[in-house]
């Protein structure tokens, strides 16, 4: 045994060295637990040591920022100001302080008028692993946190702990293919599954093709997963197409647009309700209708020069009988034959009635008309109308050809 | 048989190579480097996402498991750092380990049949041990963990001759902080 140890000396250490990482990896995956002493002394030990590091480079670039903006003004006090590339890059140190303060502010009031209750920390690093999304951030157990507490920002979830360590915690994000949670859409609220993808966007799953989730529409967190609180907002859904099965939901998130320095890890939640869409439409303005004209429902062109899409508005569907203005020409003729009916008492759709007379002249007064010369037939029947004038009747407006044809077959 | 053994044996211990390439490092720097490696990888992609591709654990592996010459060196310094890695990482701990373990072990057994210090050759096994971390990651993560890992073969390559180029200097670099050879 020992020539054999002496002889295999290398491979023996080899092997030694595989069978126990073999037994420590099939003890963590039987079990579903971890080595918790082992991380935490490599947590412990990396920690400190990133905070360092952190804390050398940001006063490190505070300092060479403050050093070259000091310097700059000095050189603008001495030039009173005359330097326009000097003071554009005291602009954009500016900006970039008010914008960090702004994001700091917004942190905190987003804090204070949420009703969960948060911790706010800083990201110290990433971890190892080629496509891996998780970061380290500067809260642990030491804080209150806990594994499988939600991790967010204003602008949206971020991602989940997934592990706790005394000094710093890991978050796994949103966008590693691991992740997963469950979400509801805003405007049909629609039920799915969040899961990343490794990349920037992550997809909505379990969505059935049957039901509808548009383009632009925002997602919110269901809290069906018990890590997340309902109603927090997750992205926009960018591309909605449909699937074998599901349908193809990607969506944007909205906590990861603006950089993760800051976030916030949500130690009480409290369900939210989804809040309701904005309306996408503005309101379109529109006039009052016209009045209705009361006096002659026939004048010619009443209401054809309207604008066709106001038409629908301000002149609803009315029956035939109304005193209201006409719509169409040929609204207009069936008023005229109707009344033309009625002055001649004719009822339409009677065979043995014929056709009534289309020429008299409706219009057309008694003491208008002059006297019906000797020997001429009055057209208009005596009890109802005086007789009218050849001139009068041949100035009424005749019926069209169609209808002159064949008057019977028209049926108002 | 014994007489075999004993050939087969010198043959390797002994060999000229092996003996005139031993380098040796202070304390500080076997501990310092694979943790500076580690922090680098654990830090600077927060800034530079493109780096997060370096796998400079890997590299600091190759390059002691090369320089010491020994495979037990490169086992034990193999899976030290990958043990490392894997408790930085939400993975369970050995898979990095384990890789790095028999990346360790190969390395110092090809420096017995290599001169190390020639550029060319530390680029080529750059290479090689790179795609080789990937692809072993990719089998196990498939075959131990059940998990469903793309191994998309044209960037694994791509990250493969990044981190050759990359050793190249950096072993340079390293090759200044030897004590004796």
């Amino acid at each position: 045994m020992e020539f054999f140890l002496n002889r295999y000396r290398n491979l023996t250490v080899l092997l030694v060295a595989i069978v126990a990482q073999l037994v420590l990896l099939a003890y963590q995956v039987k079990s579903n637990g971890e080595v918790r002493l082992i991380r935490v002394w490599a947590v412990s030990a990396v920690t400190p040591l990133a905070r360092v590091i952190e804390a050398g480079r940001s006063g490190t670039v505070h300092f060479i920022r403050d050093y070259f903006v000091l310097l700059h003004v000095r050189e603008e006090n001495q030039r009173l100001k005359s330097d326009l590339d000097r003071t554009k890059m005291d602009n954009q140190y500016l900006q970039a302080e008010l914008s960090t303060a702004d994001r700091a502010k917004s942190l905190a009031i987003f804090q204070q008028q949420s009703p969960s209750k948060t911790i706010a920390a800083h990201v110290i690093g990433n971890t190892t692993g080629v496509g891996a999304k998780v970061v380290i951030v500067d809260r642990g157990t030491g804080n209150g946190i806990q594994k499988g507490m939600a991790v967010i920002t204003p602008d949206g979830i971020v991602g989940k702990v997934t592990s706790a360590y005394p000094t710093a915690s890991f978050v796994l994000l949103i966008t590693d293919p691991s992740f997963a949670a469950g979400v509801i859409s805003q405007k049909n609220h629609v039920h799915g599954t969040l899961k990343g993808q490794g990349y920037s966007t992550v997809i909505v799953d379990y969505v059935q093709n049957e039901q509808k989730v548009e383009p632009g529409e925002q997602f919110f967190t269901s809290g069906d997963d018990r890590i997340f609180p309902k109603g927090l907002p997750v992205g926009e859904a960018t591309v909605v197409r449909e699937g074998k099965s599901y349908k193809e939901i990607f969506v944007t998130p909205s906590g990861l647009q603006n950089g993760l320095e800051e976030v916030l890890i949500v130690t009480e939640g409290a369900h939210m309700a989804i809040p309701e869409p904005r309306p996408t439409a503005q309101p379109v303005h529109l006039q009052e209708p016209p009045p209705a004209e009361s006096s002659d429902s026939s004048a010619p062109d009443s209401t054809t020069d309207a604008a066709p899409d106001q038409v629908p508005a301000q002149a609803p569907a009315q029956p035939l009988t109304q005193n209201g203005p006409l719509t169409t020409d040929a609204d207009r003729l069936v008023d005229q034959y109707r009344k033309i009916g009625q002055a001649e008492k004719h009822v339409y759709g009677q065979s043995a009635g014929g056709a009534p007379n289309f020429n008299i002249n409706l219009n057309a007064r008694p003491s208008d008309a002059a006297p019906a010369p000797p020997g001429t037939q009055s057209l208009a029947p005596p009890a109802t109308q005086s007789p009218a004038p050849r001139a009068a009747q041949s100035a009424a407006p005749p019926p069209p050809a169609s209808a002159a044809k064949s008057p019977a077959t028209r049926r108002p | 048989m014994s007489d075999m053994g004993a050939n087969f044996r010198t043959d390797f211990s002994e060999s000229p190579l092996l003996k005139k390439g031993v380098s040796k490092y202070h304390i500080a720097a076997i501990i310092g480097i694979p943790l500076a490696a580690i922090l680098f990888q654990v830090y600077v992609p927060r800034f530079f996402e493109r780096l997060s591709y370096l796998e400079l654990p890997l590299l600091v592996t190759v390059y002691f498991s090369l320089m010491r010459r020994s495979p037990v060196v490169g086992v034990l310094f193999g899976a030290g750092i990958g043990l490392a890695q894997d408790s930085l990482s939400h993975n369970p701990l050995g898979m990095f380990g384990i890789v790095k373990t028999l990346v360790g072990y190969f390395a110092a057994s090809m420096s017995q049949r290599f001169d190390v210090q020639n550029a060319g050759v530390r680029l080529v096994l750059g290479f090689f041990f790179c795609f080789f971390h990937q692809f072993f990651y990719w089998v196990l993560g498939r075959a131990l963990l059940g998990e469903a890992l793309d191994l998309d073969l044209q960037t694994t390559l791509l990250v493969a001759v990044l981190n050759a180029l990359v050793a190249v200097p950096l072993f340079h670099i390293l090759d200044k902080l030897k004590v004796t050879e």
